[in-house]
């Protein structure tokens, strides 16, 4: 049967094909959906862990357990799961493991443009990059085979453009292996040094098996040239790419060059790129960020192109390729039309924090009293946009509780006067609970804010270990935070609404006074759950308004001012009731207010 | 077939995914290679938003670039005349008319452009603007924009009225079947 899937959707399809019985991964745009789509099998065990080495651990006890199994994450979460990674490259596996990670070149939704392969290449897994839904589907059950074949996990390199289109595939059924018995071995999974000297020249064998097993596979193949062998300027240009890459080579070039498509980055092949270099006389490496592929050619003494003349930042696309290679190729630049505009500069439409997001109060209330804010990851990052430009640093998951100690500590008792730390329900179950650690044990006068809006909700409202629900919706554990925080040693645990301005002025400034660390939950259920109520929308009596704009300090996107006075969108407001705490003269009116 | 490229733009939440759902079906069914596009991640939060649909004997990118749309169908007016520079020369511009303030006119910081339709036109584009809003609560509800626009671009596409019945059949559930397929008859009709 032919559908239309998504590059997600694909891979988690592959993953049921492949009869994987296990999943567990935290979730981060652009993987998310490969875990979600696999969740809606029944035959697949699925959960969220509390961050990406937990899940990355928790994939490697199945395998041993003898099931197939796979964990999910983006690029930089696979730096929070290199630890496991590492090592499971010398332990190899039991079942097969298959790693998602999923690249965002051009920032889309990330804080870094890291490269993965270097992954893969500096923990010697192979590594599998598909270009499209189809391959997407036909190498998430590839790598599970190999994975058992080589003994070894086995990574599939997502990106942005892969893993967020919609492309044909063909499905097939599931296929379940046997369970593969669990045998005691201690010198293959017990990884101290007297084992792990004898496992690491398995490694590299292993990586030179693979690489012959690349150098025929088809997953590598060859487009030769149609038109003659030669481009339209004769030479016979060959271009090595992989991924997303290829897609925009042949859009742009179509059948005027020679393609290597590469199917699987790690490790590279070495007769086959020969080979095909022999029968071009220029040869450029297509990839997007750092350029592996092409070092790896130049090892090999090849003279070939790479980021001499593409860009090392950023995606590419058909126009880019156009632009950067057409005088290479066609030998004259690229003739586009110029682009219709408006005279008009066109205003920017950014993210915002929702109407009635619960943060938004905070936020305000930090500004206000000029906090120094050290911020974390997630929906709470926005607190940095205009106008509450509330937030100091940005880093990596848990940095914000990590570093708000270091900070005061040098800060000589000047910066923990004015400083906070906010992180999410979320974030702060995934790293920011060590970060807590070290201020509970080194005594830091250091205040930091939970965020708990009870769900994930940047990467599209997963629950955590704090919402107690599970992936499916169905009950489970719950973490009680206020106990938790309480039981590393901090006395001063308190809760606020965020709606409540004057609750959160007191609770800030009264914990940033204390000379003892303290911890604030700012708890509202984000406002985008299906199950929180809305209040009606506020109403402005613009008999009462002056236009003084004091509503607009928190950034509302429902909040505009018309003709001199504040107006509400109603399709937008919640009645969350901020504005109306922040109006001088209380023109804003809530239904409640009325009736009572 | 050469590849076609159509781009949907609106602003996050405004129903978009529906219209790509529901063009990535009428074409797979009608045999193209397809290729649909999005960023996630964002759509929730107001921000602008984009998707691809490309269609032909076989498509490789799954992005458009500029000066390679077809077609730019609208959910709101400034987001037409941003992403105006994707259009071919001769492409056709479907617009809802509705008008969204994103956050720097809201803060006064900037102004909503006006007389966008007909500076639009007077770059060559061809414009076909249509109050979506008005005509989708004609048929029942404010969410069918999406509906109302596919209608309007039915017009120019070769395809049998039977096989965006039949697509629209298949994406919308079946207790609001009856009001989307007025919707799309108003869009078309308008």
């Amino acid at each position: 049967m032919k559908e239309l899937m998504l590059g997600n959707k694909a891979f988690a399809r592959g993953l049921y094909e492949a009869g994987c019985s296990f999943v567990s991964s935290y979730p981060g745009t652009p993987s998310t959906e490969v875990t979600e789509e696999a969740a809606k099998y029944d035959e697949i065990y699925c959960e969220w862990a509390p961050n990406e080495k937990v899940a990355m651990e928790a994939a490697f006890g199945a395998s041993l357990a003898g099931r197939r199994a796979f964990c999910g994450m983006k690029h930089v979460g696979l730096n929070v799961a290199a630890d496991p990674l590492y090592t499971m490259s010398y332990t190899g596996v039991n079942g097969g493991v298959v790693i998602c990670v999923a690249d965002d070149a051009g920032m889309h939704s990330s804080q870094n443009e890291q490269d993965s392969r270097h992954h893969a290449i500096a923990s010697k897994v192979p590594m599998l990059e598909p270009s499209d839904s189809a391959e997407a589907l036909r190498f998430a059950k590839l790598a599970f085979d190999l994975s058992e074949e080589y003994d070894t996990p086995v990574i599939m390199k997502m990106c942005t453009r892969v893993a967020h289109s919609q492309s044909i595939v063909e499905l097939s059924d599931r296929i379940v292996p046997e369970r593969k018995a669990y045998e005691k071995n201690i010198p293959k999974y017990v990884m101290m040094p007297g084992n792990a000297i004898r496992r690491h020249p398995f490694v590299e064998e292993r990586t030179e098996k693979l690489r012959a097993w690349s150098e025929t596979s088809d997953i590598n193949r060859i487009e030769w040239a149609s038109s003659g062998d030669k481009s339209p300027v004769g030479r016979r240009v060959g271009i090595i790419t992989s991924s997303t890459s290829y897609q925009y080579v042949k859009e742009a070039f179509g059948n005027a060059v020679s393609v290597l498509k590469l199917g699987m980055v790690n490790p590279l092949p070495e007769k086959l790129i020969r080979e095909f270099a022999e029968k071009t006389d220029v040869l450029v490496v297509v990839e997007e960020l750092d350029p592996i592929i092409e070092n790896h050619c130049k090892a090999l003494g090849l003279s070939v192109h790479g980021k001499d003349l593409l860009p090392i930042c950023g995606e590419f696309s058909q126009n880019l390729l156009r632009d950067f290679l057409g005088g290479l190729i066609w030998g004259h630049d690229a003739d586009r039309d110029p682009s219709l505009k408006v005279a008009d500069q066109i205003p920017m439409r950014p993210p915002v924090m929702c109407a009635g997001c619960p943060h938004r109060g905070l936020f305000y209330t930090l500004s206000k009293n000029k906090c120094t804010v050290l911020g974390d990851i997630g929906c709470y990052t926005l607190g940095a946009v205009a106008p509450l430009s509330s937030i100091d640093m940005t880093l990596c998951m848990g940095a914000s509780v990590s570093a708000i100690h270091g900070y005061n500590i040098a800060g000589e008792g000047e910066n923990e006067k004015k400083t906070v730390a906010v992180i999410g329900d979320s974030t702060f179950m995934h790293s920011g609970m060590t970060g807590l650690a070290n201020i509970a044990y080194n005594q830091s006068n250091s205040t930091v804010i939970i965020l708990d809006n009870s769900i994930t909700g940047m990467t599209g409202h997963q629950q955590n270990p704090t919402t107690g629900y599970n992936i499916k919706g169905d009950p489970a554990g719950k973490i009680d935070l206020e106990a938790l925080c309480r039981s590393m040693g901090f006395e001063r645990v308190r809760v606020v609404d965020p709606y409540d301005l004057k609750a959160c002025d007191v609770a800030i400034k009264e914990e940033l006074a204390i000379e003892a660390p303290s911890v604030i939950i700012s708890r509202r259920p984000c406002a985008l759950l299906k199950y929180v109520k809305h209040n009606p929308p506020i109403k402005v009596n613009k008999d009462k308004c002056v236009g003084c704009k004091s509503c607009m300090k928190i950034g509302c996107p429902a909040i505009s001012m018309k003709d001199g006075k504040a107006q509400i969108d109603t399709t937008l407001c919640v009645g969350c009731g901020v504005c109306e705490q922040l109006c001088p003269m209380g023109a804003f009116e809530s239904c409640q207010n009325k009736e009572a | 077939m050469e590849t076609k490229n159509v781009m949907i733009v609106g602003v996050g939440g405004q129903g978009s995914l529906l219209a790509s759902k529901l063009l990535g079906r009428l074409l797979l069914d009608a045999g193209y290679d397809v290729k649909v596009s999005e960023v996630h991640g964002m759509s929730q939060r107001g921000g602008s938003v984009v998707t691809y649909v490309r269609y032909g004997d076989k498509v490789f990118s799954p992005v458009i670039d500029e000066g390679e749309a077809d077609f730019i169908v609208s959910f709101e007016l400034l987001e037409a005349a941003r992403w105006l520079p994707y259009l071919k020369k001769d492409g056709q511009i479907v617009t809802n008319i509705q008008q969204i303030d994103p956050m720097p006119v809201i803060t006064g910081a900037m102004e909503y452009p006006e007389d966008l339709v007909e500076k639009m036109k007077a770059t060559g584009a061809k414009v076909d603007a249509l109050d979506c809003l008005k005509l989708a609560e004609e048929a029942g509800s404010a969410k069918a924009v999406n509906i109302v626009l596919m209608g309007r671009l039915s017009h120019y596409f070769d395809l049998p009225e039977e096989a965006w019945q039949k697509a629209i059949e298949t994406i919308v559930p079946a207790k609001f079947l009856e009001m989307n397929k007025k919707a799309f008859e108003l869009g078309k009709n308008a």
